[in-house]
Parts: C-alpha cells; sequence; structure tokens
C-alpha cells in the first residue's frame, strides 16, 4: 500500500469521526468563554442524536432527500431549547455547573430512553431510512492527488464542520458580540460596569453550545450510529469537551483537537492495513486522546489558560 | 422558625420531594397511573426478601462511591473520576482473586486491598496534578476514566483471559458472597460487603470529625488561602483527599468484583456507579450519615424500577429522569433556599 494511499483512506476516516467532536467542541468553546463550565455536552450531544433520530425515522416520507439536513436542524433547535435547563440551573439559580452539567447528561439520556422505550417499544430505535451519505465533489475530486485525499467519497458535514469553526472564530474574534462574550467570561463585573448585559450573553452562550452540541450528536447518530440506543453516544461529548481544553479555548484551537481525536480513533480502525501503526497494540491508540489531554493540561504542551471567571456564578453588585 | 442547619436536611427532602412528584406529572403526562407506577416500584424494592436483597446489593457499592465523592468534596475537590476508579478497584480485586490460591483469612483482604489500593493510586494521579501544577481536576478524572475503561477491556481481553471477554469466577476463598445471606433473601446477590460499606462510612466521619488531619481536610475545602496561612500544606491535603477518595471509589469496585458479580467483564461503556455516587453525595451533603441515606434511596429507586415495566408498564428509565430531576433541584439549592426565606418572612 502506497504513502497516498494511506492517506486517502486515513483523511476521510479522521474528518468523518472528527466531524461530530468539532460541531460539539465549538459550541463547548462558546459556553466556556461565557464562563459557564459546560461537562453537559454529552447530554446535549444524547439529545441532538435522539431528536435527529427520531424526527428522520418520523419524517423521511415527507422531506425525502432533504430528511438529513432538516433532522439536523431540528436537533439543533430542540437541543438549543433542553440546554436552557443548564442555564437557568446554572446562571439564574447559581447551581454549581459542574452538577448541573452532570445532572444534564443523566437527564438527556434518561429522557431519550424513556421516549424510545415509550414511541418503539425497545431499547433501541429502528435503523433510519435516509443516513447522510458519501459524495465526491464535482470538479475538485478530479484534481491529481489532492482530489483523492480531500475531495472523494466524503461527507458533506465534515466540511460544513470545517467551515463553521472558522465561522466561530470570527465571531469570538472579530466582532463586538465575540468581545462581549469574552469579557463576559473573562472578568464579568467589568463587563456589567460597561453595559453589557452578563446574563444575557451567558445565556445566548449556553444555548449556542446546546445547538452545537445538538448538531454533532445528530450528525454522530445520521453518519456513523444510525440508531438511537444507550450505546449512541458514549463519551464523544467529553472528548469535545477534552478537544476544548486542548484546543485551549480557540475555536480554531478545537478543530486541530478534533480532528486530532478523530485521527485517533480512525487509526484504531482503520490502523491495522497502515504500516508502522500496525505494530501498535490497540490499546494505546485507544486511550491516546486521553493521555494527550491529560498531558496538554499538565502544561506539557504549552499551558492551557482558562477564561477568568470560568465556573463562577456572576453574582450582580457582588465584590 | 428555620434555623441555617434546619434549612440545610430542609433542601435534600424537598428535592426527593419534587423529583418524585415530578416523576408522577411525567406519568400522568403520558397515561400511566402514578399510584401503581410508585407501588410497583415499592413492591420492587421490598416486595418480598429477595427483592429487599437486591436492593441491599446495590446500595452496597452506591455507599462506598457516594463516600468517595463526598470525602473529596469536603476537601473542595470534584471527582468525576470516581468512575475509573471503580473500573481499576474491580479489576485488581478480581487479578487478585483469581490469580492466588491462599487461606481465606489471608486471601479476601488482600483482594480488598489490592482494590483499595488501585483505586487510591487511580485518585493519586489527578491530585498530584492539582496539587503540584494546579491542573483541574474535573477534567484529569473525566479522561482517567477512560483509560480506565479501555486498560481494564484490554487486560480482560489479553491478560487475564486468551481473548475472552469475560475472567474465570474469583476463587471461593477471595469471595464477599454468603450462602446464607443468599439463603435468607431467596437467593438474591446480597453479599458481605455491606458491611465493608457501612464500616468505611463510619471511618469517614471518624477521620473528617476526630482528627486532626480530617480537621486540615475541612479547612483546606473551606478556604486554600487560609488554611496555607495556618501553616497547613495544601498540595499534601489536596492530595491526600483525592487518594481516601479513590480507594473508597476502588472498594465499591471490589463489592462488584468479589460480591455481587465475582468475576471481570469487557465493558462497551460505564458502570454508572461513579456517576450515581455524584448524586448520592450531593443528596447526602457530604456527610457519612447522609451518604448512606441517600445510596439507600438511589438503590432502591434503581432496583424497584425493574419492576415498574412488569407491574404497571411503566418504563424503568423513568427513574433515570427522576434521579436527574434531584440532583437539578439539589444543586439549585439556591432557588429552594430563596423560597423558604420568601415564607419565613411571609411568615413573620
Amino acid at each position: 500500500m502506497g504513502f497516498i494511499d494511506v492517506l486517502a483512506s486515513i483523511i476521510p476516516a479522521a474528518l468523518f469521526f472528527a466531524a461530530p467532536l468539532i460541531f460539539t467542541a465549538i459550541g463547548g468553546v462558546f459556553s466556556e468563554r461565557s464562563g459557564i463550565i459546560n461537562i453537559g455536552l454529552e447530554g446535549l450531544m444524547v439529545m441532538g442524536a435522539f431528536v435527529g433520530i427520531v424526527f428522520n425515522l418520523t419524517f423521511h416520507e415527507t422531506f425525502g432527500d432533504a430528511t438529513p439536513w432538516i433532522s439536523i436542524i431540528v436537533a439543533m433547535i430542540v437541543s438549543a431549547l433542553f440546554a436552557l435547563v443548564h442555564a437557568v440551573a446554572s446562571i439564574t439559580f447559581r447551581a454549581d455547573q459542574v452538577v448541573s452539567g452532570v445532572a444534564i447528561n443523566f437527564l438527556a439520556l434518561g429522557i431519550g430512553l424513556f421516549l424510545t422505550k415509550q414511541w418503539y417499544e425497545k431499547g433501541q430505535t429502528d435503523m433510519v431510512e435516509r443516513p447522510f451519505y458519501t459524495t465526491d465533489i464535482p470538479v475538485l475530486s478530479k484534481i491529481p492527488v489532492i482530489g483523492d485525499l480531500f475531495f472523494s467519497g466524503m461527507y458533506l458535514t465534515s466540511y460544513l464542520a470545517i467551515i463553521l469553526a472558522f465561522v466561530a472564530w470570527f465571531i469570538i474574534f472579530k466582532t463586538p458580540f465575540g468581545l462581549r462574550l469574552r469579557s463576559v467570561g473573562e472578568h464579568p463585573m467589568a463587563a456589567d460596569t460597561n453595559g453589557i448585559n452578563v446574563y444575557g450573553m451567558r445565556y445566548v452562550a449556553v444555548m449556542l453550545s446546546g445547538a452545537m452540541g445538538g448538531l454533532g450528536g445528530s450528525v454522530f447518530a445520521l453518519t456513523i450510529a444510525l440508531n438511537f440506543s444507550h450505546a449512541t453516544i458514549v463519551g464523544q461529548g467529553f472528548m469535545s469537551l477534552a478537544a476544548v481544553i486542548f484546543g485551549k479555548w480557540h475555536p480554531l484551537g478545537a478543530l486541530g483537537a478534533a480532528i486530532f481525536f478523530g485521527f485517533a480513533q480512525s487509526l484504531s480502525i482503520v490502523g491495522s492495513s497502515v504500516p508502522v501503526l500496525e505494530d501498535v497494540p490497540q490499546i494505546f491508540l485507544l486511550i491516546a486522546p486521553y493521555v494527550l489531554t491529560i498531558l496538554a493540561l499538565a502544561g506539557f504542551i504549552g499551558r492551557a489558560e482558562a477564561p477568568k471567571s470560568l465556573g463562577e456564578p456572576y453574582v450582580k453588585g457582588n465584590r | 422558625m428555620f434555623s441555617n442547619k434546619t434549612v440545610n436536611i430542609l433542601i435534600p427532602i424537598i428535592s426527593v420531594v419534587l423529583g418524585l412528584l415530578s416523576g408522577a406529572i411525567i406519568m400522568v403526562a403520558f397515561g400511566y397511573n402514578p399510584v401503581a407506577g410508585y407501588a410497583a416500584l415499592w413492591n420492587g424494592a421490598f416486595g418480598d426478601a429477595y427483592f429487599l436483597g437486591e436492593t441491599l446489593r446495590q446500595v452496597t457499592p452506591y455507599i462506598l462511591s457516594g463516600l468517595a465523592v463526598a470525602f473529596a468534596l469536603r476537601t473542595g475537590l470534584l471527582n468525576i473520576g470516581v468512575e475509573g476508579q471503580v473500573f481499576v478497584g474491580w479489576i485488581a480485586s478480581v487479578w487478585v482473586g483469581i490469580s492466588f490460591e491462599l487461606p481465606m483469612i489471608i486471601h479476601l483482604p488482600l483482594a480488598v486491598l489490592a482494590a483499595a489500593l488501585a483505586g487510591a493510586f487511580w485518585g493519586f494521579i489527578p491530585g498530584i496534578l492539582k496539587a503540584k501544577l494546579g491542573v483541574h481536576e474535573v477534567i484529569v478524572t473525566i479522561m482517567m476514566n477512560y483509560i480506565a475503561l479501555y486498560i481494564s477491556n484490554s487486560l480482560v481481553r489479553n491478560v487475564l483471559t486468551d481473548g475472552s471477554d469475560q475472567t474465570d469466577k474469583v476463587a471461593k476463598s477471595a469471595s464477599l458472597a454468603s450462602d446464607w445471606l443468599a439463603g435468607m433473601t431467596y437467593f438474591s446477590r446480597l453479599h458481605w460487603g455491606l458491611l465493608i460499606a457501612l464500616a468505611m462510612a463510619f471511618v469517614m466521619w471518624f477521620v473528617l470529625n476526630k482528627t486532626t488531619r480530617g480537621f486540615e481536610l475541612r479547612a483546606v475545602g473551606f478556604n486554600q488561602n487560609a488554611s496555607n496561612y495556618a501553616g497547613m500544606s495544601v498540595g499534601k491535603n489536596v492530595v491526600l483527599a483525592m487518594v481516601i477518595s479513590g480507594a473508597f471509589a476502588g472498594l465499591a469496585g471490589a463489592m462488584e468484583g468479589l460480591g455481587t458479580f465475582e468475576y471481570m467483564s469487557v465493558k462497551s461503556g460505564f458502570t454508572n456507579i461513579g456517576f450515581d455516587g455524584i448524586a448520592v453525595a450531593l443528596l447526602g451533603a457530604n456527610t457519612a450519615f447522609g451518604v448512606v441515606l441517600a445510596a439507600f434511596l438511589f438503590g432502591t429507586l434503581k432496583i424497584g424500577a425493574l419492576n415498574m415495566p412488569t407491574e404497571a408498564g411503566v418504563p424503568t428509565e423513568l427513574v433515570e429522569i427522576v434521579i436527574a430531576l434531584i440532583i437539578f433541584f439539589v444543586a439549585s439549592s439556591y432557588m429552594i433556599r430563596w423560597i423558604i426565606l420568601r415564607f419565613k418572612r411571609e411568615g413573620k
């Protein structure tokens, strides 16, 4: 197997696994930049996966080919509303944000499985009829080498993920909204003094993270899992959270980290056909993302600085 | 009328009531009879000796995982890694359980100790990273959970067996299971671990409330700067808290490994013993006695729920929603406190 063939099998696979992580990690960046820890990303992905699958199963005859796209939009909306629970608890009721996030994870899985039993009378849903399919991009896929590597057999959602990461970067670092978002996460009191609505900004950020988590979860469900059960989303949300931190709370950093995690995941699946890596026991490839995150946190791969007020509820008038 | 202490006791009670009420509302919304639903839950938990035995069996690891979370929280650390520490404790206890032939009086304590040490080691890593480098323990412990899951699966497949998905049963001399307890409860899987769990609750109470070290641990939990100024080593106490917390979690793993299942198998996901421990600790207000009560409640809910589909047609998952809501209500205690204070003011 030549070098190019190896790359041609790894790159689409890596991006395929990375896309859901990228979406969710971008959501995590929004939430954490505003100062709200979001351990609930996992639950938001569960909600997204559940809604995406159920919508797809119910309406695939009505919407035909557009079904998966409409499904992910519906999943985004529902997950954004679901994230409101986390927002109310951790912003208005000053709940411990980590605890509230843990509760979100429990709640999403509980609701998803309860309704699955209720509607399908079994532990998992049927397989969806209209998932996302791979496509070759016209014209671009004809370019020698590059066409094979980046533009053939790809999911459109993978491109969407990368584009959205750049959009998020632009919003957070180049717009007034982004400046406000960051200032609320760094020093809410100073932001409040300058007339920025701290609570409002944080609500918007948490709901954005819900929308992105829902997008990530539904894309995962409609490209990889294809049905919903208790084992559909197992840890992808936590891995996205890891990508947020590994990427130093920066959308493009998170993008890179998520692609790396996707790469690591794809290796543990396609790795057996890659020279060099076929001798590495699978266990090392499986734990690599987690070990690397810990090393990154410990400062071995450049120190990661969290937003200053991360995890602190803002109480108006308190010093 | 309401002292601070009464409010602190009222909050968990109100949260549980609100959680159960919400569960009832959900049942009504989906056309079930909530009375029949909760009656089925009650029968499923206490209906006869077998169900009682299974409930107590479920309570056992919950007490320990709850203690693990609570102990760390008292020092101001959130140990989300209990799940992973349960895994390493489980596999360590089974490893010792199947590898040696020893008299019970040595073998059983050795297997239990191995679990505690493995858990303690898994807690030590985030502890030392927090103490020396200031790395947030939440993220490290989450990552450690996955590392534990994959390593334990790999050990079961490649080291403890030849590619099989399940280890042998642990030797009789390392087992916590008891024919007497099983006989008394119509062959439930109730085992002696319950005594270990209750003893550990006592140990936690004693260490935290009756020793100098416990005072230091709590002081660090209240205010790190003040503790530092008073000459306590914050780092040392942080590491110690994580190590003890991990040891409790490891013991919870031993309860499953030596008691309930007596083997370790390849797992596709987490057992939730550790995550449920967070709920147990929060509801138990991080005290040893509160944790035992909360573990009892959640054990009852989990085992009782298994009876709900057959007797009342209600999906088991309803209980997961109820538990999640209870956590929300406890976490949002600010809201409950605020409501109680409103009542107080109007009452005057």
